[in-house]
């Protein structure tokens, strides 16, 4: 069959905010670059993004710099990222920063007129540029704004099915539109695949319904390795009443701007249990916790901004010992600020407009009045593709891969606000280095036989009978989530990972019979069985990885190994496709870190 | 749990109808909610968009019981559910499927306007100085998610189809973000009075009334850019200080 087909040197899949800046970027270079959207382009989970990115600019408080940054994230990230991309983000992030002030993008200001810095769990110093709690959607605006402009062909609305092979080396995708379900081919030279997070996986997520790790099932099938996927974050602060905004993300800077924990009994139960390697850092004394988030440099944080891995894990604790909030979750306190500071209500408007709006208007309640409940949500991928930290290019040749659906500068939890930097930091990377990538190769040969294949594959669904043997692919999905939501989720054990492993190759047999009704245009019932196969495979490797790691590091916490193993924060996760099809794991050693690094991190922890 | 119906618009570019679908509902929905329960049991082909959830991508707009909404961001219990409730896709655009409509013409619109152009920096370290005082007005025009219900609602657009000769609200919302942004350099008041219209807006703030961002959009950034317009365009006394004093 004959497809239209594009051409370009470099195609980014993906326009979030690594996709669109790693367009921008190649595009800068001067070569011919297509960008894929799934969605329309500015409404990609980016948008979702509330407190801000971090970057060492220290423009709130002097003693900031790369060295702390560089140390937290390591710190946070439980000393398995890759040291490399750590110190590269901390490094460059600033500059990244105030490149998106000379595109248009308008932060918050300092009273000295500079970009504003806000406190977050895990960070030393203020460190979060923001813009009130819709940071996301200024970062996203910014860059289709200042994109739109730079000479790439956007191509919305597009899903891709297939990265397309030429020997070894990735040579362009396949795909189809969604308001016509015609495919297309496309070539490149060289391919980057930005498309985000996975946390569709789960019943219970932030994720829209875009984050089925598209990006990191196409990389693998088409011959990329995947690092250490059993670290998965659980945010701490999803909305849980009423149901239909159950997983809806409450930002941290609720807890930055001074927001307390309670259980059912009114305790601040963080205090309860506040990790050795943070003591020296958290403050026993709430009222020093409430100067720290009011930018009193002498006073140490409050535990509410404990690293995320383990308030939602704390949370988890206070709902199964029956001290949780009446539809299972805790209670998130902002209003009480009202006994320190004049105007709250004025305040908190102000500082956390879209947190209002969004319980006012879905839950009917007055944050300014009232504690909210909160409960954990399935947030984000630390794991992911695996990539060079320098150029983010993939083990095959002409991939490249950034952003959430990237692996190694988080390690085993992610700091709030190093995402938005992430984007940034190794978008540009990855925009630059396909970019070169792609003027050193001349375009690759598209394999006929392999194209006919994905799109046989992708249209299947059409080709069964409804009823009988087959079903709809809602049910295969929601079965999928919610065996992952209670067995490979926040608390893990041996059995109950066994039993998921075990289930998800039940569910791919289902998979492969599921049945859609109508037709290619602007079908999500088809869109939903496509994704299917992502979520299957992403959720083999996440408990292929979470079986294999016996010990609780960060997002992967096991009620039967809850402790820390000094040897396990000696190797990463590595998945791989075997010739044979089936997923093979494989531990492998981190490289030593480099010398002036480990100083730093020495000097920081004193 | 409680039965309502549905009456939804099914059809594409060449015309189609409302199909009815009763379902039942528990408390705590949105008007989302409804439509994937509707579009996982009984349409799975039932096109619409969404994405967030949360009121803050701006995909899922449709008009429900005839007013320009997010439907993530409506609630069930503010609708009264004992008649049929009524969903269609946005009527200033052409249809596509069912709630989805072509809103590629507002992406194009936005690339006819120039771009964000800054002034030198003020610090060495190539870095700029800008008061909270002095963004605070572009940063509320900054909120917008790009929902296009400003758009839908617009009587330039929705019932006259000057598409060609308006921009929009959502792109004079753009535009003033851009004039009125501190470290902007650029002019883009000539296109405002010719090739954007903004003379066709005749200011009946339906924009401002269906904004979910709440963004004023008629008082804080129309009014604000016809007013720059006529000085600069209709004012004798400033036309004559032109004439005298011509820049460069």
């Amino acid at each position: 069959m004959a497809y239209e087909t594009f051409e370009y040197d470099v195609l980014v899949i993906g326009a979030g905010g690594a996709g669109l800046r790693a367009a921008i970027e190649a595009s800068a270079a001067g070569v011919k670059v297509g960008l894929i959207c799934k969605s329309l382009l500015g409404k990609a989970h980016t948008v979702m993004a509330e407190g801000g990115m971090a970057a060492a600019m220290a423009n709130v408080d002097d003693r900031d710099s790369w060295k702390v940054h560089f140390a937290d994230t390591m710190r946070g990230g439980q000393y398995v990222n890759n040291w490399r991309m750590a110190e590269l983000h901390a490094k460059e992030a600033p500059a990244r920063v105030h490149e998106l002030e000379a595109w248009g993008a308008v932060f918050d200001r300092t009273k000295e007129g500079k970009i504003s810095q806000r406190n977050f769990g895990g960070h030393r110093y203020p460190r979060l540029a923001h813009v009130g709690d819709r940071t996301g959607l200024e970062l996203i605006r910014t860059l289709q704004d200042h994109g739109i402009h730079q000479g790439i062909t956007v191509h919305m609305e597009y899903t891709i099915v297939a990265l397309l092979k030429d020997g070894d080396r990735v040579v362009g995708a396949f795909g189809y539109d969604r308001e016509r379900g015609r495919f297309r081919i496309f070539r490149a030279k060289a391919v980057v695949v930005c498309t985000g997070g996975l946390g569709r996986a789960y019943a219970v997520t932030s994720n829209s319904w875009e984050g089925t790790g598209d990006g990191v099932s196409l990389a693998y099938h088409a011959g990329a390795e995947l690092l250490d996927m059993e670290f998965i974050q659980f945010h701490p602060t999803g909305m849980i009443w009423p149901p239909s905004v159950k997983g809806i993300l409450v930002t941290e800077s609720v807890r930055g701007e001074g927001g307390v924990l309670k259980n059912k009994d009114g305790r601040r139960f963080m205090y309860d249990d506040i990790p050795d390697n943070y003591k020296s850092q958290t403050s026993m004394d709430p009222e020093e916790g409430w100067r720290y988030t009011q930018n009193d440099k002498s006073a140490k944080r409050p535990p509410e901004l404990l690293t995320r891995d383990h308030v939602a894990r704390c949370i988890n604790r206070e709902v199964k010992a029956g001290r949780g909030s009446p539809h299972g979750g805790v209670f998130l306190d902002i209003a009480w600020i009202k006994e320190k500071i004049p105007n709250a209500p004025e305040h908190i408007k102000r500082k956390l407009p879209s947190m209002y709006h969004q319980f006012m208007q879905l839950a009917n309640l007055d944050i300014t009045k009232e504690p909210m409940e909160v409960g954990p949500t399935t947030h984000y991928a630390m794991g992911g593709i695996r990539v060079n930290a320098d150029t983010q290019a993939t083990n095959v040749p002409g991939l490249f891969a950034a952003g959430e659906c990237a692996a190694g500068l988080h390690g085993a939890n992610r700091l709030g606000g190093n995402s938005l930097s992430d984007l940034i930091v190794f978008g540009k990377r990855a925009g630059e280095y396909a970019a070169k990538y792609a003027k050193e190769n001349p375009l690759g040969k598209v394999n006929d036989a392999q194209v006919e294949a994905a799109y046989k594959e992708a249209v299947a669904p059409f080709d069964r009978p409804a009823g009988g043997a087959s079903e709809g692919p809602y049910q295969v999905q929601y079965d999928l989530q919610n065996m992952m939501q209670a067995n490979v989720g926040i608390v893990r054990l041996q059995n109950e990972m066994e039993f998921a492993l075990d289930g998800i190759q039940k569910l791919k047999a289902r998979a492969a019979k599921v049945a859609v009704q109508g037709h290619l245009e602007y079908n999500p019932g088809w869109h939903t069985a496509i994704d299917l196969t992502h979520l299957l495979t992403i959720s083999e490797a996440i408990t292929l990885c979470s079986i294999d790691r016996k010990e609780s590091r960060g997002g992967h916490f096991r009620e039967d190994f809850p402790n820390k193993d000094p040897e396990a924060q000696k190797y990463n996760s590595v998945i791989s496709k075997a010739a044979d099809g089936s997923m093979k794991l494989r531990r492998e050693p981190i490289p030593a870190m480099r010398e002036d690094l480990k100083q730093v991190i020495e000097e920081m922890a004193k | 749990m409680k039965n309502v119906v549905f009456r939804i618009w099914r059809g594409d570019v060449n015309g189609g109808d409302f199909v009815e679908y009763k379902t039942e509902i528990t408390e705590g929905l949105v008007v989302l909610d409804v439509i994937h329960k509707i579009q996982a049991t009984q349409a799975n082909d039932l096109a619409c968009r969404w994405n967030c959830k949360a009121g803050k991508c701006g995909s899922c707009s449709a008009e429900i019981n005839g007013m320009p909404k997010l439907m993530c961001m409506t609630r069930m219990d503010t609708l009264d559910t004992s008649k049929p409730i009524t969903v269609e896709p946005m009527r200033a655009f052409p249809r596509i499927r069912d709630l989805a409509t072509d809103v590629s013409w507002n992406f194009r619109v936005k690339k006819k306007i120039k771009k964000f152009n800054p002034r030198k920096p003020d610090a060495p370290d190539g870095t700029w100085r800008m008061a909270q005082a002095d963004v605070d007005r572009v940063q509320e025009f900054r909120k917008c998610i790009e929902c296009f219900l400003c758009q839908d609602v617009c009587h330039v657009l929705r019932d006259h189809h000057q598409h060609e000769e308006f921009i929009g609200p959502r792109f004079l919302v753009y535009t003033a973000a851009l004039e009125m942004h501190p470290l902007d350099t650029e002019d883009r008041l000539p296109e405002l009075k010719q090739a954007h219209g903004i003379g066709f807006c005749n200011i009946t703030k339906c924009c401002t009334k269906v904004c979910p961002e709440h963004i004023t959009i008629t008082d804080n950034a129309i009014i604000p850019l016809k007013e720059r317009v006529v000085d600069d365009f209709y004012d004798p006394f400033g036309w004559l200080l032109k004439k005298l004093r011509p820049k460069d």
